[in-house]
């Protein structure tokens, strides 16, 4: 069952169950549906499983195209797959991951009502983003990338009787929207120039024809860029996925965490030689993230729903990704990817553990002492946190400092970018230790009021498990990426890089468990308070969009609302309407007038035929 | 018979000044007996310049032009007349301008 | 002689229905379905006759023996006005879809016609009748009947059958057509008489009219004739205010016809006169065209998000989609033109079903209003998702037929234009703008309606699922393998380009 020839099945499990559930619409029994809907992931991953096998052992990338999707002129994209190191590691993120999240859903979604129509969005957007990975071309990769943003829009706003998910959804989808047209423009550009879609094509034919700093390859870059910070959630297009925590919990898990946000660090990835050859872009992509990263991590500081936090810094932490992406170093940056899935899907789990046993709660100050009352709970969050904070020995510490220590190693810029990524993650210590403590620490203000099942509880120890030991998996990416050496970094620099997250962690103590730093005399300061409503608003990014794009898009279409155009025709109408009762005034009906202005008439004839006769 | 004894522009200018008052008649006057009135001034204004063109030239065709159009206005006065008494039973006026009906 | 059947089937078809309703009232309808399956046997048993490779033969467009099917009759023959059928892989895939959205729109208005079905199935015949000859006609003056034959049927629909404002919007409707007509009939007879003077007989056939050595001026004044004709029905931006009127009145299968059918003449007459008539003067033309159309693209867009009542968001939607049309015609290579073809069957079906939701909707709850209903996912799951599929074909989602034309148009035009294309990506969010916009406001969000509405709401049933299943299926198909269609539309393109040899690029250039 390994080769190229079973890859189609990969994305169809999913995509037949989606199917069956979609057509069925809610008339099975529930049995059925968790059996297919989780079940189909289940046989997805194996599939990935035994080709990832094939492939560790083999070394072969395989490509295989399905059918021709449509062949016009010399444009000829395939529904066809590439598979290689990187896809798999995204496929095995996918659809292990996405298993783990599915199996978790069955107990989280047990008393919803629309439980078929959940598994049949859940299955959708695993066969989305499965073809997203292993797409072949920029054009089924596209298909993949629209599928799962439709798939987002459609979870996040699950729960649709509240107007409120609906336009966090809407918003979601069209903030994405503006990235991807964005890469859309890209993407003509590419065929236009190089005139191909398909990718490996693409990235030779550009290594021949440009040279590095060209224009064209820095103006697609910049378009593809696009498309990768809109579904990324990255600077200047993050502010769609603090809002899209409205969606049930595990679809925050899979998509807002694991999956579909780190596309954009997929695609760049994927591109890799293409934006070698645009080093101005390449700078860009690390500077993006570096302001993302401490935005994010300033923000997720002053927020108090757990699942605001989390998405704060799940933007925080694919900017760090993008940071190793703008340094040169994609292997860091995808095994970045790979533990941040594990870690921030248990995060988020445990998150929809604590929410789902606690009436529906999402304020961390309404929490407190869960600890003892929900010790599974307690232990994956931990084990969580020290991962997203990258305590030493966890997957994160493993991810995160060869990031930081390859931004040190770029010239010029190197150390600016190394102390911010240093600034992001003392800032990471202590917002992730901030919710440890005070969710799970001191007195408990709230009762659970239900213990997790099984069907949650094994979910979450199989990714603790991940949590820890995912720092020592070796990714195949040795024959993707160029060989990437930092060099010698100075001692000091990786002590302090190591030391950094531990001194956040004892910050975090000191202010939220061990009362020993107080800083109440600062925030209770006008100047405080402002810094705080601030963050608290995510920097008020939403405020400024709000005034420059969405007011005066509403504002426009108010004003056209009556159609302005209209306005030329009903003139013409009104036009001749005037001139019709001028008009008809002249019939009026009196004899003499009508005499009258016959011989003015005949005067007027006689004069002209007296003219044109002399 | 051996043409006009007094010079034709006279009979011309007063045939024009006969016509001019019988169109400033049918324009001015509201009763539709001076209308028809006026109207006959104009036809007998046509029907002197026909006569004196005729003599000037010795031609018989001015009179029998004259003959025509005394046979028109003679057919005019009778419809004409004809018209008045019916406007008068229907409107109970003989003023035109309270008797219009066709209106635009 | 297989063509001038089809049509006579319509035709007769709908004289018979009419009569019909003396006897029952549920009788015409279903004649009516009995008249276009027939008309479809037909066309497809006149295929059936064909050679297999005769299809992918590109026709050599000077030359009608070339094309799948020529059908010439003397008619006037004292003005070289014949009775001239043609058909070629276009003309088929667009009377194909005549005919199929035909059905669907039968099958929209089963129970919401009471008054007078006999005669409004009649209207519905010809007005296919119509439409169908203008697909096919290849003489210019059997080609102008039928733009009417096609407009009167229509505005009888609109005018008896449809809804408050029914009077103003098919006189608004009638006399944009028809005035634009008029200037088509100017520039066909102008045409004609310069064909005289070149040629030395009278002829009103596209082949002998193809070609002749204009002057450029005058050129240029009879391609604004034909091409403002086209325009008014595409609908192109600045002159598309007679649609969201008349799709708003109509009745169902009305907008159902506009939408799907009738704009696409625009599009097609675009494409087989207009341009091939007089290609210089088109390509000069091109970049006038192509802001047209990328201004519509961004004008409906941008209004069909202001609208309040669902079926004229839907008619703005229109205008939006059919400026793709407008900016692929004028790119004018295989790629653009590929995705000009594709957009009118996939606009022509999507569309199509939006409308036939907005009249379902309106059956059930009387109002089309958006702001009065909301939530109705709830009580009508089944109306839900089918309007979460069409709304997501229409804001281009891939896999769907709308993104394969859309993405083929806008990579044909970034080769031509890279400003135009620019401008109608922006095209590509605002879509997403109203598209999600629609969905809220009718069936996400809490609902507006009275208990007593929704107690008694009934979901879609079977005839409705059906038909809306079949029209998913097209959008899938279209969206995930085209390439029958491509195949089929690709040798006319080919014999089109053969026709303009000059393209918008070089015109421009030499401006």
């Amino acid at each position: 069952m390994a080769g190229s020839n079973y890859l189609w099945l990969i994305p169809f499990f999913p995509l037949l169950s989606a199917t069956l559930l979609m057509v069925t619409a809610g008339q099975l029994p529930k049995k059925i549906i968790g059996f297919l809907g989780a079940g189909s992931i289940a046989l997805s991953a194996l599939c990935v499983a035994l080709q990832a096998q094939h492939f560790l052992a083999s070394g072969e990338i395989m490509q295989v195209t399905l059918w021709t999707w449509m062949s016009v002129a010399n444009f000829a994209p395939g529904i066809a797959f590439y598979i290689d190191g990187l896809s798999i590691v995204m496929m095995s993120v996918i659809t292990g991951v996405g298993f783990l999240i599915h199996l978790y859903s069955l107990e989280f979604m047990d008393d919803d009502s629309s439980y078929s129509r959940y598994f049949a969005y859940m299955n959708l957007f695993v066969a989305a983003m499965l073809l997203l990975v292993m797409a072949d071309n920029l054009l089924l990769l596209y298909l993949g990338w629209e599928g799962v943003g439709v798939c987002s829009y459609l979870l996040v706003g699950f729960w649709y009787r509240d107007p409120a998910n609906g336009k966090a959804a809407r918003k979601a989808f069209v903030v994405t929207r503006v990235g991807d047209a964005a890469m859309a423009l890209g993407l003509f550009l590419l065929f236009t120039e190089l005139g191909s879609l398909d990718i490996q094509t693409l990235l030779l034919a550009a290594d021949s024809k440009w040279q590095s700093g060209d224009l064209i390859p820095t103006i697609a870059t910049a378009l593809l860029l696009g498309g990768a910070v809109g579904k990324s959630a990255q600077l200047p297009l993050h502010t769609w996925l603090p809002d899209a925590m409205a969606g049930p919990t595990p679809v925050s898990a899979l998509i807002h965490a694991a999956t579909m946000v780190t596309a954009g660090v997929y695609l760049i990835a994927r591109h890799y030689s293409l934006f070698l050859l645009a080093p101005i872009t390449l700078e860009a992509v690390a500077w993006i993230g570096l302001a993302t990263l401490l935005i994010a991590a300033f923000t997720a500081l002053a927020q108090q729903d757990i699942k605001r936090i989390l998405a704060y810094s799940t933007i925080s932490q694919i900017g760090y990704m993008f940071l190793a992406l703008g340094v040169g170093a994609f292997s860091a940056g995808i095994f970045h990817l790979m533990t941040h899935a594990f870690f921030k899907a248990l995060l988020f789990l445990a998150a929809g553990a604590v929410i789902h046993c606690l009436h529906h709660e999402h304020n961390i100050f309404k929490m407190g002492g869960l600890r003892t009352r929900l010790p599974i709970v307690f232990w994956s969050f931990l084990i969580g946190s020290a991962a997203l904070a990258a305590l030493p020995f966890t997957s994160g510490f493993y991810s995160k400092d060869p990031i930081l220590l390859s931004a040190w190693a770029m010239p010029n810029i190197g150390s600016y970018l190394w102390a911010g990524g240093l600034l992001g993650a003392l800032l990471t210590a202590i917002y992730s230790f901030r919710l440890v403590f005070v969710v799970f620490f001191g007195e408990a203000k709230t009762l659970p009021n239900k213990q997790p099942g099984w069907k949650m509880s094994l979910p979450l120890a199989l990714l603790c498990l991940l949590s820890i030991i995912g720092g020592w998996f070796v990714l195949p990416l040795d024959h993707v990426f160029p060989a990437y050496s930092h060099g010698e970094i100075n001692h000091s620099v990786e002590i302090i890089s190591i030391a950094t997250p531990l001194i956040g962690l004892a910050i975090a103590y000191g202010l939220f468990l061990g009362k020993q730093l107080s800083i109440s005399g600062f925030t209770q300061s006008t100047l405080g308070k402002a810094l705080q409503s601030f963050c608290f608003s995510g920097w008020r990014f939403d405020a400024l969009y709000q005034l420059l794009w969405v007011c005066p898009y509403q504002v426009l279409a108010q004003l056209w609302r009556n159609e302005p155009i209209d306005y030329l025709y009903r003139g013409i109408v009104s036009l001749m309407q005037w001139s019709n009762e001028q008009l008809s005034k002249l019939q009026s009906g009196e004899l003499r007038w009508y005499a009258t202005s016959m011989v003015f008439g005949l005067v007027i004839l006689v004069l002209i035929m007296l003219r044109s006769l002399s | 018979m051996n043409g006009l004894q007094i010079p034709l522009e006279h009979v011309l200018i007063i045939a024009s000044f006969m016509f001019s008052f019988g169109l400033l008649g049918l324009m001015l006057r509201r009763n539709i007996i001076f209308m028809l009135m006026s109207l006959e001034v104009m036809l007998n204004a046509a029907a002197l310049a026909f006569v004196a063109a005729g003599a000037k030239w010795a031609q018989a065709d001015g009179q029998i032009i004259f003959l025509l159009i005394l046979s028109v206005a003679a057919a005019e006065v009778a419809v004409g007349l004809g018209l008045v008494l019916q406007i008068q039973r229907r409107f109970k006026t003989l003023d035109m301008d309270t008797a219009k009906r066709m209106r635009g | 002689m297989s063509l001038a059947l089809l049509l006579g089937i319509l035709l007769a078809g709908g004289l018979v229905a009419w009569l019909s309703e003396r006897w029952h009232k549920d009788l015409p309808r279903w004649l009516s379905l009995v008249t276009i399956g027939l008309a479809l046997l037909q066309l497809v048993s006149s295929l059936n006759v064909l050679a297999p490779d005769s299809f992918t033969l590109v026709p050599d467009g000077r030359d009608a023996s070339s094309w799948l099917i020529h059908y010439q009759l003397a008619w006037i023959p004292r003005f070289g006005i014949s009775f001239e059928l043609a058909m070629d892989g276009l003309s088929l895939l667009l009377v194909l879809l005549t005919l199929l959205l035909g059905l669907v729109a039968v099958a929209s208005s089963w129970t919401e016609i009471d008054f007078k079905p006999g005669f409004f199935q009649a209207n519905l015949l010809w007005t296919l009748a119509g439409v169908c000859g203008v697909f096919l006609a290849l003489d210019l003056l059997l080609f102008f009947l039928f733009w009417e034959v096609m407009l009167i049927p229509m505005y009888l629909l609109i005018a008896i059958w449809g809804h408050e404002n029914k009077a103003y919007a098919a006189m608004k409707f009638f006399i944009f057509t028809q005035v634009s007509g008029l200037l088509m009939l100017l520039s066909i007879i102008t045409l004609a008489w310069q064909g005289y003077v070149h040629n030395g007989y009278y002829s009103f056939s596209y082949f002998d009219l193809l070609a002749l050595p204009l002057d450029s001026t005058l050129a240029y004044c009879l391609m604004l004739g034909f091409f403002i004709a086209f325009v008014v029905k595409l609908p192109a931006f600045p002159v598309h205010t007679w649609l969201p009127d008349a799709h708003t009145q109509a009745p169902t299968a009305g907008s159902v016809l506009l939408a799907g059918i009738l704009l696409k003449t625009g599009a097609y007459g675009l494409m087989r006169f207009s341009i091939p008539l007089f290609p210089e003067a088109s390509m000069q033309f091109a970049h006038i065209a192509m802001s047209l159309g990328a201004a519509g693209v961004i004008y409906g867009a941008v209004l069909a998000f202001a609208q309040s009542d669902f079926k004229r968001l839907v008619a703005y939607s229109s205008v939006s989609h059919m400026g793709f049309v407008l900016l692929g015609l004028y790119a004018w290579n295989s790629l653009a033109m590929q995705g000009a073809v594709m957009q009118m069957l996939a606009h022509g079906v999507s569309t199509a079903a939006l409308f036939m939701m907005a009249g379902a909707l309106q059956q059930r709850l009387h109002t089309r209003n958006m702001f009065k209903m909301g939530g109705l996912w709830y009580y009508m799951p089944r109306m839900g998702a089918c309007a979460l599929f069409f709304a997501v074909a229409s804001l281009g989602l891939p896999g769907l037929g709308n993104f394969v034309a859309e993405f083929l148009i806008l990579v044909g035009l970034f080769a031509v234009s890279p400003v135009m294309t620019a401008i109608a990506t922006l095209g590509l969010i605002t879509a997403a703008v109203y598209s999600l916009w629609m969905m809220q406001q009718t069936f996400q969000g809490k609902t507006q309606l009275a208990t007593k509405t929704t107690a008694s709401l009934q979901d879609f049933g079977g005839r409705e699922m059906f038909t809306m299943a079949a029209m998913m299926l097209a959008l899938l198909w279209l969206g995930l393998y085209p390439q029958p269609v491509l195949d089929l539309a690709q040798p006319v393109i080919d014999s089109l380009q053969a026709l303009v040899t000059i393209s918008p690029q070089i015109a421009e250039a030499s401006l």
